[in-house]
């Protein structure tokens, strides 16, 4: 899924400094999973913002609502009949998608970005997620044991380790595990060292991750 | 400001600080009347939003009150209660509030006067503060 975290308060208080009227939109999908912008969010967030206004002396209206998706226009639909009731701005809790999806929908309207997206991950425990994947188009997951150099490689080394590596540590950080360590530990193990393990890895053809530009998937089955 | 009264909420959970409440009543000891309880199954049923709701709605302080640590009846509730509550004391710092606003407090059932300390702690704290920025300024306009 894709994991956001909220953005700092005061960067939110910023973008309604001058507003009035303030909706908050969160997102049932993935950022619900990952406790970023979903109703309980949405809600923590919506009386935040109200208490501060409060504070600052500042009578503001701060409505709540969440919808199932905001990656999907049919969803985004929904929210006509709140945009209608005019905010002077609207702040979307889902991934950077949800608030460009809805800025398009509704040109007239202040959209702003409350969370920060992160990353394509999943969960290592409640509370702590890990990226695994970069979205590079082309998934070769397969020749490396199941794990991923693009995304957990701090240089995408497709032939490692790097010089960097001790002690099965990242140079970057002590607390990023060398995917490299990782990988030929686990071929070892498994005695697949000798047989599946392309010892040096063909270059990749990146044109299929973003340095082909932005990417458009159509379904012909699917498409009207 | 010398005559102000603070407005408490105290979420109790069921199996010590509300027993421990219970306790105290049957010992007669007094404990300040801004303390109101809310009586809650086992303080990992706090939620975030109770404290802000109660915030929103003119408490000026709030506090948890759960088993001692390690004794939690459902084994961890109190732990992840301290989570939520170190977490919403973060969230009011930011906000330039007092984090002892909020706070989380731990006895058994059988500690009634302990409740009672807790209790006429937590409300000198909130009186010495004075009353919550959240409404000082909206009720003054």
């Amino acid at each position: 899924m894709i994991i956001a975290e909220r953005k700092p308060i005061d960067e939110l208080k910023g973008f309604i400094a001058e507003a009035k009227k303030v909706l908050v939109v969160g997102c049932r999908g993935c950022v619900t999973v990952c406790n970023a912008g979903g109703t309980k969010e949405v809600g923590l967030l919506a009386s935040l913002l109200r208490l501060d206004c409060e504070k600052e002396g500042r009578q503001v209206q701060v409505d709540e609502h969440t919808l199932e998706r905001q990656c999907d226009p049919e969803y985004i639909d929904e929210l006509l009949e709140l945009v209608e009731k005019k905010y002077d701005a609207i702040l979307s809790m889902a991934c950077s998608v949800g608030p460009q999806f809805i800025a398009a929908r509704y040109p007239d309207q202040n959209v702003f970005p409350s969370l920060n997206t992160l990353f394509i991950g999943g969960a290592l425990k409640h509370g702590a997620w890990a990226e695994r994947c970069q979205g590079c188009g082309n998934c070769v997951i397969h020749r490396f044991g199941g794990l991923c150099p693009i995304a957990r490689c701090a240089k995408s080394l497709q032939n490692g380790p790097c010089g960097g590596s001790a002690g099965g540590i990242c140079e970057i950080s002590k607390d990023v595990e060398c995917v490299w360590h990782l990988i030929t530990t686990k071929m070892m193990e498994t005695g697949r060292a000798e047989t599946d393990f392309v010892p040096v890895q063909p270059m990749k053809d990146w044109s299929s991750s973003r340095d082909g530009g932005p990417r458009t998937i159509i379904r012909e089955d699917l498409v009207k | 400001m010398s005559d102000f009264e603070p407005r408490i909420i105290a979420f109790c959970c069921q199996y010590c600080a509300y027993s421990a409440a219970d306790m105290a009543g049957s010992m007669r000891l007094q404990y300040p009347p801004n303390v109101e309880v809310v009586l809650i199954p086992c303080t990992g049923r706090f939620d975030m939003l109770f404290a802000l709701k109660a915030f929103e709605g003119g408490a000026d302080g709030v506090y948890v009150a759960g088993c001692l640590e390690g004794t939690c009846h459902f084994l961890d509730g109190n732990f992840r209660a301290k989570q939520r509550v170190n977490y919403l004391r973060k969230e009011l710092a930011t906000l330039g509030v007092e984090e002892d606003r909020l706070r989380m407090y731990n006895l058994s059932a059988s500690q009634g006067p302990r409740f009672v300390e807790f209790a006429n702690e937590f409300t000198d704290l909130i009186r010495e503060m004075g009353p919550s920025p959240f409404k000082v300024k909206s009720q003054a306009a």
